[in-house]
């Protein structure tokens, strides 16, 4: 059997839906027996959501007033204590679990998967390397203990039921280290969805050529509930925060739709988009790569057709 | 000494077009541009630019892997770091081997800061800083956008998902760089001349008391699935017709 410690990712409220995705990942493992692990200065409201996800059996909840803020360093030993007789710890593979599940492998003396997209058993996994380019097959060990970070690009989130798995209160034992402190973090717009889970997505390239001009896809982002997104180019460019940028060294996102304006669609931008449902590119050039990929295409200005969708998509709701 | 840990590797070029190898024992290298992974010229970049502001003495690049990547050390010394250590060995090395190794060079040069790219472009792992971190039991600051250093302690901005983090650790700690952190120079020719004579030392990476072995095997290499090439309209009222006939709007 398999015992597998899910790490919850959560902003002190809500469970972030990557967690959900990394149980779906997890029940892909014969005879999977997960428990989900939440760190929190109060992890009531946060434990009993993950309760209710179907397939967790239990949940740890671990509350302590260094938990606040979620920084490796301070989580690393505590995720070592509970992971105790557990034979995978995963995490999702966002910069949460980027930052937290290498340091956890490293005080477990374990090996660490990063970026599965795919579990074929307790010890066979698949993984991504090159940029998406190269898809690996990797056994582990049998025996071995085995830190794993989830692509939630690759996995459903895990549907949140009627009945609500056990919650268990746990006390952290574990020396804390205090050379970390957390200072900041810029606001997040919460205003229009996250674009990590959005199930539609308006991205950006070089093509809107200013930062005042990239507001135009706003208003069609706003129009359709969309989350806005960026290609690199227009990120280095200036004309949207690094947040939004989409790719292999961006987000990595996996929306019902995404509509891509003016990018021309590098590699590393492609990476980020191959698991779109459906993918609509416009751009100028007919000879841009997106069109390679794109389900539509079409070639024109985006400056007349962005505000002409608005305009169709307006007449007809 | 006030001296910067920076570790570099060898990687495929980033402008390569990668190709799994047909019999899916792992890509085709033979032939292909070798380079400095470009998280890692960014963090080589970041400490000799500390230094130049007077806040460290001394950068020390490190490499671990066979011969070859001497290369990218001596690439590493035109760009300015002072001296170079080469832990050689011809394994192929797994993140936490590589996390230990790099612990052993932490013990002899008693660095103030590791900088270490984000992640290698090969492997995409993510996890060698990490795990230095925690071996070392220091700081880690990931991803790392803007690095300020003063006195005992670095603030760090960070490039997380709901925006940009800052952290004040302690030093000495480990820094992993992101792509906006800065942007890496140019070498000059006089300096690659120069770099030439700057000390490289070659450790041994079986005498370091670690295991080379690793832990993971891989089974095959696969190209990904493609996704094919789908229709082209001629306007925007195509372009949602095709949408709504989709059921997507």
């Amino acid at each position: 059997m398999s015992k597998i410690l899910i790490v919850a990712e959560h902003d002190g409220a809500k469970l972030n839906p990557a967690t959900a995705k990394c149980v779906t990942c997890a029940r892909a493992i014969p005879g999977a027996d997960i428990t989900v692990a939440v760190f929190a200065a109060d992890g009531a409201a946060v434990a009993a959501q993950a309760a209710t996800l179907a397939g967790v059996a239990k949940v740890l909840r671990v509350d302590h007033a260094a938990n606040a803020q979620a920084l490796a360093a301070t989580l690393a030993p505590q995720v070592v204590q509970v992971a105790a007789g557990y034979s995978h710890v995963f995490g999702p593979s966002t910069t949460f679990g980027k930052d937290l599940m290498p340091r956890v492998a490293a005080l477990l003396d374990a090996p660490q998967l990063s970026d599965v997209m795919a579990a074929e058993g307790a010890t066979r996994f698949r993984r991504p390397m090159y940029a998406g380019n190269a898809i690996v097959t990797v056994e582990v060990p049998a025996g071995t203990r085995v830190v794993a970070t989830v692509r939630t690009a690759s996995f459903e989130a895990a549907a949140a039921g009627a009945t609500a798995a056990p919650v268990e209160g746990v006390a952290v034992t574990a020396e804390l280290p205090t050379h970390t402190r957390f200072v900041s973090v810029s606001a997040a717009r919460s205003d229009r969805p996250d674009l990590q889970t959005a199930s539609r997505v308006v991205s950006g390239g070089r093509a809107l050529g200013s930062a005042d001009n990239f507001k135009l896809l706003y208003g069609l982002a706003d129009r359709l509930g969309a989350a806005v997104g960026a290609s690199r180019a227009a990120v280095d460019a200036g004309y949207a925060p690094n947040d939004l940028q989409v790719g292999q060294t961006g987000k990595i996102i996996a929306p019902e739709l995404y509509l891509a304006f003016g990018i021309s669609g590098a590699i590393q931008h492609l990476t980020g988009i191959k698991d779109a449902r459906t993918i609509v590119a416009v751009n100028k050039d007919a000879e841009a790569p997106i069109f390679e990929i794109a389900d539509i295409g079409l070639v024109g200005d985006l400056f007349q057709i962005v505000p002409e969708i608005e305009r169709l998509i307006g007449a007809n709701d | 000494m006030k001296r910067i840990l920076v570790s570099i590797k060898r990687v495929v070029d980033y402008n390569v077009r990668i190709r799994v190898k047909p019999d899916g024992t792992g890509v085709v290298t033979d032939g292909v541009k070798m380079s400095i992974n470009p998280f890692d010229e960014i963090a080589l970049e970041e400490a000799l630019r500390i230094k130049e502001k007077g806040l460290a003495e001394e950068v020390v690049v490190a490499t671990i892997g066979p011969a070859d990547c001497q290369q990218q050390l001596r690439t590493a010394l035109a760009m300015g770091a002072d001296r170079a250590l080469h832990v050689q060995t011809d394994a192929p090395i797994e993140p936490p081997v590589a996390a230990k190794l790099l612990r052993k060079l932490v013990d002899k040069e008693q660095p103030m800061l590791a900088i270490l790219g984000k992640q290698a472009i090969d492997d995409d792992a993510s996890q060698t800083g990490q795990m230095l971190a925690a071996l070392w039991g220091r700081p880690q600051a990931t991803f790392a956008s803007k690095v300020e250093l003063a006195g005992d302690k670095a603030t760090v901005t960070r490039e997380v998902d709901a925006g940009l983090e800052t952290l004040e650790v302690e030093l000495p700690a480990v820094i992993t760089t992101d792509l906006r952190l800065n942007e890496p120079r140019y070498v000059k020719l006089p300096d690659i001349m120069k770099a030439k004579k700057k000390p490289l030392e070659t450790l041994d990476a079986a005498s370091l008391g670690v295991s080379l072995q690793p832990a993971l095997q891989l089974v095959k290499f696969e190209a990904p699935a493609t996704r094919s090439r789908g229709v082209m309209v001629k306007d925007a009222r195509e372009l949602v017709d095709a949408l709504k006939k989709k059921g997507l709007l």
